[in-house]
């Protein structure tokens, strides 16, 4: 049969695959990222903290209250997203006559207060979250066994993914959105609330960040630093992608996690770096991103 | 979004003159006779790490708050020259004045690559990507065999200045630091002031006119950002000789952003703020280091505070009262 | 005139006391990681054995005054390195204990050696304390990784487990790790078919552990420590790697890891230790009185470590009458060691603490009757076989 840079075609598509998951978690990240930025114009800093904090208020749901998986899917985005509105109304919102790159520096403070508290909560050394039982096990696909539940990230996060594009690019809703991008005061004076639809944007960014948390909390262990080191690896596959695009953003994640899977094959030691190989790469070669618009 | 904002980093206390305004005299000499007489009541070593923070601040200060651009990944200069003047010192048997030198020469090398990328980049672009590449090299000090891992590159001689000066003893140690450190923020300080700075704030207040102009602004900002890799360098290199230790800590993106911090609190585009800064956090570190995390949710707290209502920081708005920049 | 004779009576007294008994006053600094992944191996429950040595060795009643400082060193070696030396030059600071993370614990030995004090190392990993990195001021107690990869290793071998693959931690500590026990499975017969290196920390591990699952080992050597190799083995679980035959074999890993992966994710996992709080009677008895203390969590090893290793040390006090450190760790490795812990044993002249180690096996979630209650004991290595040959470390202190 074929070989592929030595490895045999099994193992590729074994490997194919867990980057494929790896990916679901950068698209789904890059995703709430691009969706904040495309209406306030900044880099939410704090998404890695709040993916975080997705996963540990699914372990604490399920700790203190009993609530399983299933519903922590759906009540955890709606938790974390309202911090994010609160946020938003309290903090952020008063930054934007300034540059832009206060609101960076605002919501890197707001992820070292979040971080420490949780580590000063609970430790660092990760608590454990189970594989909802309906999800366990795994299915042996001829050239690799794969766990019920990482299969169930990824159908997840592509659904997710393609959700939010539909609605943000076909929808009537997301047409006001994007135009808000455009032109707020254009958009305001059609007498859309346009303040109301950025705290909402914001929110539903963070949620998302927030469903990425639950989605990982079975597979990584609930760890305060869990986000930490991810969104750095997030911005570079957003840097690589370019703002420009939903979709954008979307496929760089997805297709950075399969780059990514491929190398942890070939050179393993460098699979930290490879991403931001690229991002140089990248840079050099079409600075504004491989999505992104020439501003 | 298709510009950026007008409104830059500027407030009054940045608007300097060319020249050295007299009270700015004052405060550095009174500073230096603080600064030498201070290890009599405080311990050295502390000072030392006071003094290298406070020349890394400034550094970064140079950048963010004279160029605009905001680095966030300053870690890696600070710490690559660290790694370098350790090797040197340690395994290749350099007095230290040639290990530190060596250190800030890789340093200005690498500010040199990062920032020819970097600055393809603007806004909050360029503060991600200069994130992303000092992870990067963060990772090549975490795997590269002469790093030492995650033991750092440890018990570095303090070797002899100048091969007869003894290093040893922690107040001999720290006047030579003094002496860099106090060296190199008055070299920062010129350049601040020279026709060079002038254009720098140029580029700062408006880049398009400034193009208009004719100047030749990414030429500017690479030079800006290797100048300022270059004293990060210092900062760092030296800090690896005082502390006989090269390690992770120094490259790791905290590290960027808690020189971030000292800038921001001690005030941008001021003079003397960021060794307020620094010296405002690094105090803060070493006493409540037993209070383990609580110490990053302070630095949190203080970032949020600094951003939403100080944001001329303790100098900024000392300034403002004084009505002098400072 | 009243308030002089006052002054002057005191301090007679003082010295009467002094010479009917040595007055002497230590003081123990506990520098350990109280908040990260650490924190539960070592942590408080260090300064609590600490604690719990002067008071059973009645330091009070014996004339010795024993103050116990604590610190969080963050596994970081620059922070170590500078509270260590804050301790050593501002507050007299005798004895540091504990140090896990060998980084950190080089840089602790290098400062105790300038300052010329006494680390008494519990907590860290690294052979190379007692070896090309020794120290006359260093003691190394409990265990490293030496002792951790032959226990592990020759046994795993010796069962029939000849074959290995190893998940390493690429860095300096994984690289070492995966050297070591690659010389033990190669010395008793067996064979390693190959090797990934991941970048540290890392989060996911599947990708890894599918190329050791395809090399056919039988064994997965994990040549990590902490959070990488909980998320291995708990990786590992989910891929069904160990329900296909293949033994995980951890070469760092403490009872408090097993705690947090849980028997149902850990159970089968072979490794080696030098405590387990259920070895006898002694054991148990301390274990107790320990857990009343620290919330109910039994011991590590290291907590052992800490314990054995200021009793020691105040013995040394004792025996000297004072704190000359010369005389103190000339006493230290010139008496036997004895303790309920530990039982018999003694300190090299490379300073490293020679005791039996034991390979434990984890056990099902069946076998086990409640929280703690983890190990089967599968075999003792006794201590003349359990460190590593004095001759072989390469440390200068070492005559030839």
């Amino acid at each position: 049969m074929f070989e592929l840079l030595g490895i045999p075609p099994q193992a590729l598509f074994g490997q194919l695959l867990l980057g494929l998951i790896n990916g679901s978690f950068y698209a789904l990240l890059s995703l709430g990222l691009a969706v904040i930025f495309g209406l306030l114009n900044i880099i939410n800093f704090s998404h890695g903290a709040q993916y975080m904090m997705g996963a540990f208020v699914a372990w604490m749901l399920l700790t203190y209250t009993g609530i399983n998986y299933w519903w922590a899917l759906l009540i955890v985005p709606i938790v974390v997203g309202a911090t994010g509105i609160v946020i938003e109304r309290v903090m952020i919102s008063r930054l934007y006559h300034l540059d832009h790159l206060y609101g960076l520096l605002l919501t890197f403070g707001l992820a070292l207060i979040i971080q420490g508290l949780f580590r000063n909560q609970y430790g660092v050394s990760g608590l454990p979250y189970s594989i909802p039982a309906e999800l366990s096990g795994g299915t042996n696909l001829g050239f690799m066994f794969l766990p019920n539940y990482r299969g169930w990230v990824i159908i997840a996060s592509v659904v997710v993914c393609f959700a939010t594009w539909f609605a943000i690019e076909k929808t009537r809703l997301g047409a006001y959105l994007r135009a808000a991008t455009e032109n707020p005061t254009l958009v305001g004076a059609f007498g859309i609330n346009v303040p109301r639809m950025i705290t909402l944007t914001y929110g539903f960014g963070v949620a998302l960040a927030a469903l990425a948390g639950v989605l990982a909390a079975p597979i990584y262990s609930v760890n305060p630093n869990m986000g930490a080191d991810l969104i750095i690896v997030v911005f570079a596959v957003v840097v690589i992608g370019g703002m420009g695009s939903i979709l954008g953003a979307i496929l760089t994640g997805f297709g950075l996690g399969i780059v990514e899977g491929l190398t942890r094959v070939v050179y393993p030691e460098g699979s930290a770096v490879v991403i931001f190989v690229i991002m140089a790469i990248v840079l050099l070669v079409k600075p504004a991103g491989l999505f992104g618009r020439t501003q | 979004m298709t510009t950026q904002s007008e409104s830059g980093y500027r407030s009054e206390a940045a608007a300097l003159p060319i020249g050295t305004p007299r009270h700015h005299l004052v405060i550095f000499t009174g500073l230096l006779v603080l600064l030498l007489l201070a290890p009599s009541v405080l311990y050295p070593v502390f000072l030392m790490k006071v003094l290298c923070f406070a020349l890394f601040a400034s550094a970064l200060n140079l950048l963010l708050g004279f160029g605009g651009l905001l680095s966030f990944g300053h870690a890696a200069f600070f710490g690559s020259s660290s790694y370098v003047a350790a090797h040197a010192a340690k395994v290749w048997g350099f007095n230290p004045e040639f290990a530190i030198l060596l250190g800030v020469a890789a340093s200005a090398v690498l500010g040199l690559v990062i920032g020819a990328l970097a600055i393809r980049r603007q806004g909050i672009y360029f503060a991600m990507v200069t994130l992303a590449f000092a992870q990067m090299v963060f990772f090549f000090a975490l795997q590269a065999p002469f790093t030492g891992g995650e033991d750092g590159i440890q018990a570095v001689p303090r070797g002899k200045l100048f091969g007869f000066i003894d290093l040893a003893a922690d107040r001999t140690l720290y006047f030579v630091v003094l002496a860099i450190v106090f060296g190199a923020l008055l070299l920062i300080y010129r350049i601040i002031h020279s026709p060079f700075g002038q254009v720098l704030k140029a580029i700062r207040d408006n880049e398009p006119r400034s193009i208009s102009l004719g100047y030749k602004v990414n030429r500017y900002k690479l030079a800006v950002f290797v100048m300022s890799a270059t004293f990060a360098g210092l900062a760092g290199a030296t800090k690896a000789v005082v502390f006989q230790l090269a390690s992770l800590t120094d490259v790791y993106w905290t590290m960027s952003g808690e020189v971030v911090l000292m800038t921001l609190l001690g005030g941008m585009g001021t003079v003397f703020g960021p060794l307020v800064g620094a010296a405002v956090i690094v105090t803060m570190q070493n006493y409540f280091a037993g209070f383990g995390a609580w110490v990053t949710v302070l630095q949190g707290v203080i970032f949020v505070v600094s951003v939403l209502l100080f944001r001329e920081g303790i100098v900024g708005v000392l300034a403002r009262w004084l009505k002098k920049p400072l | 005139m009243n308030f002089k004779t006052i002054i002057l009576a005191s301090a007679t007294s003082l010295l009467l006391a002094g010479t009917a008994m040595a007055q002497t006053a230590v003081k123990i600094g506990v520098l350990n990681d109280r908040s990260g992944i650490y924190a539960d191996l070592s942590g408080e429950g260090s300064v609590i054995a600490a604690r719990m040595a002067v008071e059973d060795f009645d330091a009070a009643g014996k004339g010795i005054t024993v103050e116990i400082v604590s610190a969080d060193h963050q596994n970081k070696p620059d922070v170590a390195s500078t509270i260590a030396r804050q301790w050593y030059d501002q507050d007299g600071v005798d004895l540091i204990v504990d140090v896990p993370t060998s980084s950190a614990a080089f840089a602790v030995a290098d400062i105790t050696r300038e300052k010329n004090k006494i680390f008494m190392n519990s907590g860290a990993g690294s052979a190379d304390l007692t070896g090309a990195k020794c120290s006359p001021n260093t003691v190394h107690w409990t265990y490293d990784t030496w002792a951790l990869a032959h226990g592990t290793g020759s046994a795993m071998v010796a069962e029939g487990n000849t074959k290995w693959f190893f998940i390493t931690a690429d860095y300096a500590f994984g690289q070492a790790l995966e050297k070591d026990t690659t010389a033990v499975v190669e010395a008793a017969g067996g064979e390693v078919l190959g090797a990934v290196r991941h970048p540290f920390p890392g989060t996911d591990f599947s990708s890894y552990l599918l190329q050791a699952q395809s090399s056919g080992a039988q064994v997965i050597g994990l040549a990590n420590a902490g959070g990488d190799t909980v998320n291995t083995i708990k990786q590992a679980s989910e891929f069904g790697i160990t329900q296909a035959g293949q033994a995980l074999a951890g070469l760092l890993i403490f009872i408090t890891d097993i705690h947090a992966l849980g028997l149902e994710t850990a159970q089968g996992l072979v490794l080696t230790e030098a405590f387990y709080w259920d070895l006898n009677d002694e054991t148990r008895a301390w274990s107790e009185r320990f857990a009343a203390e620290n919330g109910g969590a039994k011991p590590t090893m290291v907590h052992a470590g800490v314990y054995a290793s200021v009793l020691h040390y105040l013995k040394a006090v004792e025996s000297t009458g004072g704190k000359e450190t010369e005389a103190l760790m000339a006493a230290m490795k010139a008496t036997p060691t004895s303790d309920p812990l530990f039982g018999e044993g003694m300190i090299r002249e490379d300073g490293r603490k020679v005791h039996d180690m034991y390979l434990f096996q984890v056990k099902s979630p069946a076998e086990s009757t409640g929280p703690w209650d983890y190990y089967n004991l599968l075999a003792t290595i006794p201590a003349a076989e359990a460190f590593r040959p004095l001759a072989d470390g390469g440390c200068a202190l070492v005559a030839n």
